[in-house]
């Protein structure tokens, strides 16, 4: 069989198993539609939380960021994992424990005020919406790339499928969706991984491999190697990075912080039955992600070698397979700058922007671009950092299902997460907005309908956004996590660990850290010249990316002032905080 | 419902083990990660593990299995404590 005919079964596959999961588990009720009814087991909610954590950006992205990072890429394997400790020693177990369905309902209750919810579900919204954006994106990429179809149609695709079980199964259907998602999208990814350690290091686990020998005879170690070939190619060690400390500090924070801010991960625990295993589950979901995201470096830095190795100083003729099928697909392109015929790989862009190709070829064969070519350096090679992963499977020489199970893979993260986030935002118009503060008399049969009329106006919402990407997407997913560090966490966790913060210091503190951080931003990313966006600049040489660590500690402060300054809270949010910090009860507590 | 009040004797002494405990465990998140991996990491390149400079190790392996032996610890931990106060679920 081609390979083209077993991505259209492995994808089809996948699929139909998706579809049939949703329909035999859809949701009857609100609850079923907003917590998956309260009882799914610690581990299976660890799964699905890995799947709906893990999204196109991690499966097909993060190694090749990484592989060009070096050093610097910690901060992402740190920020992304580290998150979880926090939210299973500081906010799961108490949220579960308080028992009711979103993040905004506990701020609401909490800071009894329906503008603390507003400006919660304000903040939610925002930060779901940022995400999702770039999630359509990548499933409608994905599609275009394996599937022979245009972003515009795979985004369509996309679109209906989530439609389907998220529409019809709410959380119930997408916890078990996400558990199918969540096999699907590991076996993928750890199938090439495996062989390429293999074929590098002879070690077939990828984590002991990247602290391996190389086994070509040279006697060195995979990083060793890294480092003295990226050196003789002018380029700084590879585990080395060049951002600042304070900045790989500041973001490395704001990404632990915002994970545990973001409405998405946090509304998973309540699904629990307990409040003891929101706690466990937060565990096993960390282990389901750590498989990938430990197996994430040692990708990188195998798949950068290999790149050197067999790109760096050779004929275009010569070229490995995967690199002229990958030029094929736009995602490569090489500029002949010194007419030798030799591909050079080297510090700096061989070009501007990313390749506009012309429809002639060079005299090598290779694919002309029109882009202006720098000649301030000797890099000849454009590679979009993306096929670090998606090549995998070539460079190791693996059969086609190989390839079929990475296209699937691939669909599978970008889909689970897409879902997740739709649902909170479903979730946040007809509880929060509908049902809790224009027409708290609704009947649970029409509130039911209106999470469903939300959840499909939402996913129309995030498709256009996926087809017409506003030029900011790529831009502001630092939005996301900086904006759930600095406006939702702290808001949460000081209404969990202090009795004293009243509504005035929570709005106060969501608010400045909701404008300080997204006018930071916004002036660095989208209002300013995109030379302006250097160190220099940066308040105490923090980048964008980690500025909601600063937002998040102006909104402790501001919270924490105010608090002094107004009425303390009234005497039942004393109970009510008392009885969140104690575990017995949960089960009951969802019955409101 | 709880036979026991929650906001008895039992109950502050419980949240006060509770805050040591988180205190404890938080401190290693932070040494584990922003310490090895990212504060100290140019002085802990200097020793090897394997093929791995210690730091760039703590960074980019060994933070995430602290993490995952931290949330299960405190979830072990937590257990116990629960019903030492009799407050578990």
């Amino acid at each position: 069989m081609s390979t083209q005919a077993l991505i259209y079964l492995f994808v089809g596959v996948s699929f139909a198993i998706y579809i049939g999961i949703a329909i035999w588990s859809r949701a009857g009720s609100t609850k079923e539609f907003y917590v998956a009814g309260g009882g799914v087991h610690p581990i299976v909610n660890g799964m699905a939380t890995a799947a709906d954590w893990m999204s196109a950006a991690s499966f097909i992205s993060m190694a090749g960021l990484i592989a060009f990072m070096g050093y610097d890429g910690s901060v992402y394997l740190m920020g992304w994992t580290g998150g979880y400790v926090m939210l299973a020693l500081l906010l799961a177990p108490y949220l579960r424990k308080f028992g009711q369905f979103t993040v905004p309902d506990f701020i609401g209750t909490r800071y009894y005020s329906k503008v603390a919810r507003t400006v919660a579900v304000i903040c939610l919204i925002f930060i779901s919406f940022t995400y999702i954006a770039g999630q359509m994106r990548g499933v409608g990429i994905v599609f275009s790339r394996f599937l022979d179809v245009s972003v515009e149609v795979g985004v369509i695709i996309g679109m209906a499928i989530v439609f389907v079980y998220a529409v019809l199964g709410g959380m119930k259907g997408i916890t078990y969706t996400q558990v199918a998602q969540y096999c699907v999208l590991i076996f993928a990814y750890m199938v090439p991984a495996i062989f390429i350690s293999m074929l590098i290091t002879g070690n077939p686990v990828p984590q002991l491999g990247l602290g391996s020998m190389v086994n070509d005879g040279s006697g060195m170690y995979v990083l060793q190697k890294l480092d003295s070939s990226l050196q003789a190619m002018g380029f700084g060690p590879y585990t080395d990075g060049s951002k600042s400390m304070i900045d790989v500090f500041c973001i490395t924070a704001a990404l632990m912080i915002g994970t545990a801010g973001l409405p998405h991960v946090i509304v998973r625990f309540f699904t629990v039955p307990k409040a003891s295993d929101a706690r466990k589950s937060a565990g096993w979901a960390l282990i389901f992600i750590a498989l990938l995201y430990t197996t994430a470096p040692a990708v990188a830095a195998f798949a950068r070698l290999n790149f050197n190795d067999s790109v760096n100083q050779t004929a275009y003729e010569e070229a490995p397979g995967w690199f002229k099928n990958w030029e094929k697909n736009n995602l490569i392109a090489w500029v002949d700058k010194n007419g030798d015929g030799k591909m050079e790989v080297a510090k700096g862009d061989a070009f501007k922007g990313s390749p506009e190709y012309t429809a002639g070829t060079g005299a090598s064969g290779q694919r002309l671009v029109k882009n202006e070519v720098l000649s301030d350096n000797a890099n000849e090679v454009y590679v979009d950092k993306d096929i670090m992963v998606l090549a995998n499977p070539e460079i190791a020489n693996l059969p086609g299902w190989v390839i079929a199970l990475v296209a699937a893979g691939g669909l599978a993260a970008a889909l689970s997460t897409a879902a997740g986030l739709l649902l909170v935002i479903s979730t946040a118009v007809s509880h929060d907005l509908l049902k809790s503060t224009f027409k708290p008399d609704i009947s649970e049969k029409a509130e039911l309908l209106s999470a469903r009329v939300a959840a499909t106006a939402a996913i129309v919402v995030a498709g256009i956004l996926g087809i017409y990407p506003p030029g900011w997407v790529a831009q502001v997913v630092a939005f996301a996590f900086g904006l759930a560090a600095a406006s939702l966490f702290p808001a949460i966790f000081m209404g969990i660990f202090s009795k004293k913060m009243n509504k005035e210091g929570a709005i106060a503190g969501m608010v400045t850290g909701l404008v300080f951080t997204f006018s930071y931003i916004f002036y660095f990313k989208l209002l300013a010249d995109p030379a302006v966006n250097v160190a220099d600049n940066w308040l105490f040489g923090i980048s964008p990316e980690g500025i909601g660590v600063v937002g998040m500690v102006l909104n402790f402060i501001v919270a924490i002032v105010v608090a002094k300054l107004t009425a303390p809270p009234p005497a039942e949010i004393d109970a009510l905080v008392e009885s969140i910090r104690v575990p017995r009860g949960a089960s009951e507590a969802h019955a409101h | 419902m709880s036979e026991q009040d929650p906001k008895g004797a039992g109950a502050g002494a419980y949240w006060k083990e509770n805050i040591r405990l988180l205190i404890t465990l938080m401190a290693i998140w932070f040494l584990v990660s922003f310490g090895a991996g990212i504060l100290f990491r140019p002085f802990l390149d200097q020793f090897m593990i394997g093929g791995f400079p210690l730091g760039f190790w703590f960074a980019q392996q060994g933070s995430v299995y602290v993490f995952i032996v931290l949330i299960f610890y405190y979830a072990a931990r937590m257990k116990s404590i629960e019903r030492k106060y009799d407050l578990d679920d």
